[in-house]
């Protein structure tokens, strides 16, 4: 059982938040994770947030999709055991488009919620720590994970400078 | 702007002039080795039709695209919005040319050799040219409704577009919502009238050319190829703009949406593409299959190819280049996509057209070229001159601080 503590900086307002972290950013504080109630436009541009990287999980899964459904009919219906159909040659590909469409959005789709289950961590057994219940209703709580050495008083002066109206303290049992 | 279209007129009839030259000489050519060639007043009209067609499409597509803003109550294209707005302005031009394409060679032969059906004998029973399947549909296809429904779908779209026009003018010196209101029962009105006489002017247009064979996915497939090549149009106005120092407002983020316009829809006209090619390909009933033999291995292969470039152009260059988020962001590849659409999409009409009326005798020579840039540097004329006439931005929007904030 490891336990992490965290300076939790409580704001009420979205914009005194989005000034607040982009402060406490330069001043050279690494912030944790911040709790909204709803998804802010802009934060992951002011936090610091690289852009997702899953589109090119989506592509090279939706390679393998065409690359499978091509090869899956090619190889059945054309040498494993070859069919005719309406008349047409073996190997007729327009008939193949429609499954192979299908089949990359599968693998598309598929790939990508794959990937991003394993990526963030996220299973059956995982706890989420609630920083601070309020955050689910009308506050915005900024959570800055504390190390040993770390100037607790320091990090208070600057939180309230920065619009906090609440500065808390925080231990999470993993 | 108004300077380059000039130009491109010059340029087109100048070599409009000299292919005429050229053409006289070929057609001696044809003679003196007794060949029978569909000729050159042929090939000269199936181009104006193509192009007018064409460029028509893109014009009306500017008045639709403002319609589904307002309909949609769309903030984020409140600063581009003067352009296709602009666009619709080649309808008068569009309508007057396409009138006297098909009723001039009416009144002085009889029928109009682009669109067959308009040959009288065809509906006369006990004529050796009798045919009784064109006379089936002569009910629909005969020049007097033709020609009614013709005058009767520009004068439509002009009329919305000019209504739309007066009322976006008025907003900017009046403000106020009056306007905004408006216009959005405006549009929505249009979104009806539209979704009938596209799908009507197509089956006219460009499907009674081939007047035996029909097609249910017709008028859509040509609302597709229109709308796609109108955004592309679009898109591709608004970067000039900004590379000539207009538009400053206009951010990557307006450019990304477009892009995703461009890319989203030149994935539905493949879709389109395929459904109808498929279909047909499959069930392979002869009288259904011939439109695509004549394109694709038929005419002694003379289509085959524009049939694979038209899917590599408008399929798989768009689809793969703009593929990518920066991609759609950045100016030089949006502009290039949107120039191989808008090339591409000329060449989709043009396999829509040219086996229909010049059967495997059609060219892309000078006469192409030179109609075709006649045609554009008109378009840009008539386009550009309506662009200034109003300022860019359109000032007392409502949404148009929400759209400089624009951001995805």
């Amino acid at each position: 059982m490891t336990s992490k503590k965290y300076i939790l900086g409580v704001f009420e307002d979205e914009d005194v938040l989005l000034n607040a972290i982009e402060k406490t950013r330069a001043a050279g504080t690494k912030i944790y994770d911040v709790f909204s109630p709803y998804p802010i436009h802009g934060i992951d541009d002011v936090l610091g947030i690289q852009r997702s990287r899953l589109p090119i999980v989506a592509f090279f899964c939706g390679l393998c999709g065409t690359s499978f459904a091509l090869w899956m009919q090619i190889y059945m219906l054309g040498f494993d055991w070859p069919m005719i159909i309406g008349g047409k040659p073996h190997v007729a590909l327009p008939s193949f488009i429609p499954v192979t469409f299908e089949l990359t959005v599968l693998f598309a789709a598929f790939g990508m919620v794959i990937t991003f289950f394993i990526i963030s961590g996220l299973r059956p057994t995982l706890k989420v720590p609630v920083m601070d219940v309020r955050s689910t209703d009308d506050k915005y709580v900024m959570a800055i994970e504390l190390k040993e050495g770390t100037d607790i008083s320091k990090l208070n002066d600057l939180l309230r400078s920065n619009g906090a109206v609440e500065v808390n303290q925080k231990e999470v049992v993993k | 702007m108004i300077g380059l279209g000039l130009v491109l007129l010059v340029v087109g009839l100048f070599i409009a002039a000299n292919s005429g030259g050229g053409h006289g000489e070929a057609a001696h050519g044809a003679a003196e080795a007794g060949h029978h060639t569909a000729g050159w007043g042929q090939r000269l009209l199936a181009n104006l039709w193509l192009n007018n067609v064409y460029l028509t499409g893109i014009a009306v597509v500017g008045v639709l695209f403002v319609a589904i803003q307002y309909v949609a109550y769309a903030g984020w294209s409140v600063l581009i919005k003067r352009v296709p707005e602009a666009l619709g302005s080649y309808l008068l031009v569009g309508g007057i040319i396409m009138l006297l394409v098909f009723i001039l060679p009416i009144i002085f032969t009889g029928h109009n050799t682009l669109l067959h059906w308009t040959d009288h004998s065809l509906h006369e029973v006990g004529n050796p040219n009798y045919d009784p399947i064109i006379a089936g549909k002569s009910g629909y296809l005969n020049i007097t409704f033709f020609t009614i429904r013709l005058v009767a779908y520009f004068a439509l779209w002009y009329m919305f577009f000019k209504w739309m026009r007066r009322e976006s003018m008025a907003e900017d010196l009046n403000g106020g919502l009056n306007h905004y209101n408006k216009s959005i029962r405006l549009g929505a009105t249009f979104l009806v009238v539209f979704g009938v006489t596209s799908s009507m002017s197509a089956w006219d247009w460009v499907l009674s050319i081939d007047t035996h064979w029909f097609s249910t996915m017709f008028g859509w497939y040509v609302f597709a190829s229109w709308w796609v090549s109108g955004l592309a149009a679009v898109t591709l106005t608004v970067i000039i703009l900004k590379q000539m120092g207009y538009m400053k407002m206009v951010t990557s983020n307006h450019l990304h949406d477009l892009g995703k316009f461009v890319f989203g829809f030149s994935i539905f006209w493949t879709y389109i593409w395929f459904s109808q090619f498929m279909l047909y390909w499959y069930a392979n009933i002869p009288e259904e299959a011939i439109y695509f033999m004549e394109r694709l291995g038929g005419n002694n292969n003379h289509y085959t190819w524009i049939f694979f470039f038209n899917l590599v152009i408008n399929f798989a260059f768009p689809f793969l280049v703009l593929m990518t988020r920066d991609a759609k962001r950045q100016m030089i590849m949006l502009k290039i996509v949107c120039i191989a659409i808008l090339i591409g999409h000329w060449f989709d009409f043009y396999l829509m057209i040219m086996p229909g009326t010049m059967r495997g005798e059609s060219g892309f020579g000078l006469i192409e070229i030179g109609t075709a840039l006649t045609f554009l540097g008109t378009f840009l004329l008539v386009f550009t001159k309506e662009l200034s006439k109003a300022s860019l931005v359109p000032v007392n929007h409502p949404f148009l601080e929400e759209s400089i904030h624009h951001h995805v």
